[in-house]
């Protein structure tokens, strides 16, 4: 990484060359046939992370879960938990709990029995069993709802038996394969920040599965971004939004502008872009290895550019163009603005003052414009 | 308010329930309060439909518990009762340890084959049940198929006996009924979301810990179902113990067979007949209720 993260905690052991990671993947392959799901990939995790696999739909996170969970066997490669390969241990012995994206609840059983059936299993005398029972029932907010079955509950109420239950054990390790995604947006916000006070109460190191961007920067405090079995970037929050490593990650999470072109000059710490005839270069940021003459991309985030009805004087970057399209979000305006080329710029506005009258409308002149940091070069 | 249609929808079963249940069950009831006699049909009083309002009364005059009373007298009655709910409970219980397994092998297999399995089961309805009973006389008799096997193998150095003793019976009902078991097991099974074995198994169970916790109780309505539907039939059952059983197999089936054919004594045959309806209607009743509540529970 270029830059460090703007990390405010201490709790960056990811950083520290000491610390020992409690899951560790040493090239993990994972093959069903010909199909190659996992795809060589070494992954640390430290402990009471909270950690975040990211990518679209069929990417091999589910995978990389139950191969945790001990339900898939790496093809191979190893996965070490505290040091020790756990490829010879089945997975009622493994001290990792799971929470399905079903849920997987026990229908004939009540709330109460659901979180006591993995504490019946395990060394816990029975005499504390019932106390940790309401214990964890109450940590979900559920303590009045012990003798209910799970159909006679809401599906929020479900996922937090659901969480309950994997955590009664106090697993060294929780993993949550989409908990949120069967929860409508606003449960699942609101849900979202309990995770994450139940995490830091607990201090349980979590990986979560989700193909939700915004939930995995919310609760995260590092993000895997996965495609087609293989990481792609794993940083905190920050870093991949700010300084995604690839067009692929800078695509997938949030909105971006991305502009092909050329770079036509390299200095130590700048680049200048040509990217279409007629209209000014980029002047951006150089990233490490650029060349002159390579294909490049150039990608800056919507909030980051200015919309002007004049020519500002003083931008690094400033491109006239006409304005296409304007999407009203309450909180902020995307301004769509097309460029002399066809090129379109989205430019995001905070709507600061309640509109009136908007200062540009349809088919307007407009110059978007930006700093030189702003926005990123990408080679790949 | 009137409805013709919704009218007709109620009238179609209850129609058939009155024809083809009510009405032969009061003629039989009718019978077995009357008396033997040599006639045709060979009980008296019979009923003179011209007679009008003195016949009728003349005709419940004639009636009496009689047949009853000499069924309590008899003991090879209760005998012959008693015999027939035990062989049926023993077959549910063997019905049950056979079938669960073919149930649980058909779920677990995959789904291609799952309707190739199923007309699998189905299959031997499609022939004459009675043809299937008489070749198990082939296989079982002393010197049938299953005998010559176990000889030619060296298993054994004597034939063994098995036609004609109550163990021909259980094979025979176990066989026949097996359907009825799998059938509901299976469907409760296929059912089963396989991620609760493995939350299960997550949460610490072995993998027959597992079994035993959740795919057991999760397919106990399929297990009742199965086991009213092979109780109810086998304790009125009379083919299979009068082709395989001996002199000894004693089922209620057979005494009713024997009291209108080899006696003609229809009366008391016909009181053999309620008593038997009687015991039934206990479990059929329970039947019904555990399937109304296994519907509302889907719900
Ligand atoms: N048991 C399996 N047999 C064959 N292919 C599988 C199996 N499990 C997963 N896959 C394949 O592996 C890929 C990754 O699956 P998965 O890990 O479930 O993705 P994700 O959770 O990211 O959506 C998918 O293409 C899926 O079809
Ligand atoms: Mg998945």
């Amino acid at each position: 990484m270029n830059l460090p993260a703007e990390q405010t905690g201490d709790f960056i052991p990811w950083e520290d060359a000491d610390a020992k990671p409690i899951i560790r993947f040493q090239g993990v392959t994972k093959k069903f046939g010909d199909f190659t799901a996992i795809d060589n990939l070494s992954l640390d995790i430290y402990e009471r992370e909270f950690f975040a696999l990211l990518g679209p739909s069929g990417c091999g996170k589910t995978t990389l879960m139950r191969m945790l969970a001990g339900f898939e066997t790496p093809t191979s490669g190893e996965i070490m938990l505290d040091g020790q390969n756990i490829a010879p241990v089945p997975p009622n012995k493994r001290p990792v709990n799971m929470m399905f994206q079903s849920y997987a609840l026990f229908p004939h059983l009540t709330l109460a029995d659901n979180i006591a059936f993995g504490l019946k299993r395990s060394d816990m005398p029975k005499s504390e069993i019932a106390g940790r029972v309401d214990e964890m029932l109450s940590l979900v907010q559920l303590s009045k709802f012990g003798s209910r079955k799970p159909h006679q509950i809401s599906g929020g109420q479900r996922q937090r038996v659901a969480l309950a239950r994997a955590l009664a054990k106090s697993p060294k390790l929780l993993l949550l394969d989409e908990p949120l995604a069967a929860l409508d947006k606003k449960l699942r916000e609101e849900t979202q920040f309990e995770l994450m006070d139940i995490q830091e109460k607990l201090g349980t190191t979590f990986v979560i599965v989700t193909h939700d961007q915004e939930e995995a920067m919310t609760v995260a405090s590092r993000v895997a971004v996965m495609d087609h079995g293989q990481l792609v970037q794993v940083a905190t929050p920050e870093q991949i939004y700010e300084f995604p490593n690839s067009r692929y990650v800078a695509d997938f999470i949030g909105d971006v502008n991305l502009i092909e072109g050329a770079a036509k000059s390299v200095t130590k710490d700048a680049a200048v872009i040509s990217w279409a005839e007629g209209l000014p270069d980029i002047n951006a940021a150089a990233p490490e290895g650029l060349a002159k003459g390579d294909n490049c991309c150039f990608a800056i985030r919507p909030e980051k550019v200015s919309i002007s009805a004049e020519k500002p004087t003083d931008a690094a970057n400033a491109l006239p163009g006409k304005v296409l399209d304007i999407g009203y979000l309450g909180n902020m305006s995307t301004y769509h603005v097309e460029l002399g080329n066809g090129q379109i710029i989205k430019a995001q506005v905070a709507n600061q003052r309640r509109l009136s009258r908007r200062a540009y409308t349809w088919d307007d002149q407009v110059w978007v414009s930006f700093t030189a940091t702003a926005g990123l070069v990408l080679s790949a | 308010m009137f409805n013709p249609r919704r009218l007709f929808l109620i009238l179609v079963p209850y129609s058939w329930l009155f024809f083809l249940f009510l009405v032969p069950f009061g003629i039989v009831l009718k019978i077995s309060l009357s008396d033997a006699a040599l006639s045709i049909p060979p009980y008296t009083p019979q009923f003179d439909p011209e007679g009008g309002w003195a016949a009728i009364r003349e005709l419940f005059s004639g009636f009496d518990l009689e047949n009853f009373i000499w069924l309590s007298e008899d003991n090879l009655y209760w005998k012959a009762y008693l015999s027939s709910v035990w062989i049926a409970l023993v077959s549910v219980l063997l019905t049950l340890l056979v079938g669960y397994p073919i149930a649980y092998a058909m779920a677990r297999s995959s789904e291609e084959w799952r309707p190739t399995l199923l007309m699998l089961v189905i299959l031997p309805f499609w022939t004459s049940f009675l043809i299937r009973v008489y070749a198990w006389i082939g296989i079982l008799g002393s010197n049938g198929y299953l005998n010559q096997l176990l000889l030619w193998s060296g298993v054994i150095d004597e034939p063994l006996v098995i036609l004609n003793t109550n163990w021909a019976v259980y094979i025979g009902i176990v066989y026949t009924y097996l359907p009825f078991m799998v059938l509901p097991i299976y469907a409760t099974l296929e059912k089963l979301d396989g991620d609760l074995l493995e939350a299960a198994e997550d949460l610490g169970c072995s993998r027959f810990q597992a079994f035993w916790l959740v795919t057991v109780p999760l397919s106990r309505p399929g297990i009742i179902a199965g086991c009213f539907l092979v109780f109810i039939p086998v304790v009125g059952e009379f083919v299979i113990p009068s082709l395989l059983g001996g002199s000894k197999t004693l089922m209620i089936g057979k005494i009713l067979w024997d009291e209108f054919f080899s006696n003609r004594d229809w009366p008391v045959a016909s009181a053999v007949a309620v008593v038997l309806l009687l015991i039934l209607i206990i479990p059929i009743i329970l039947f019904q209720r555990q399937q109304q509540r296994a519907q509302e529970a889907e719900q």
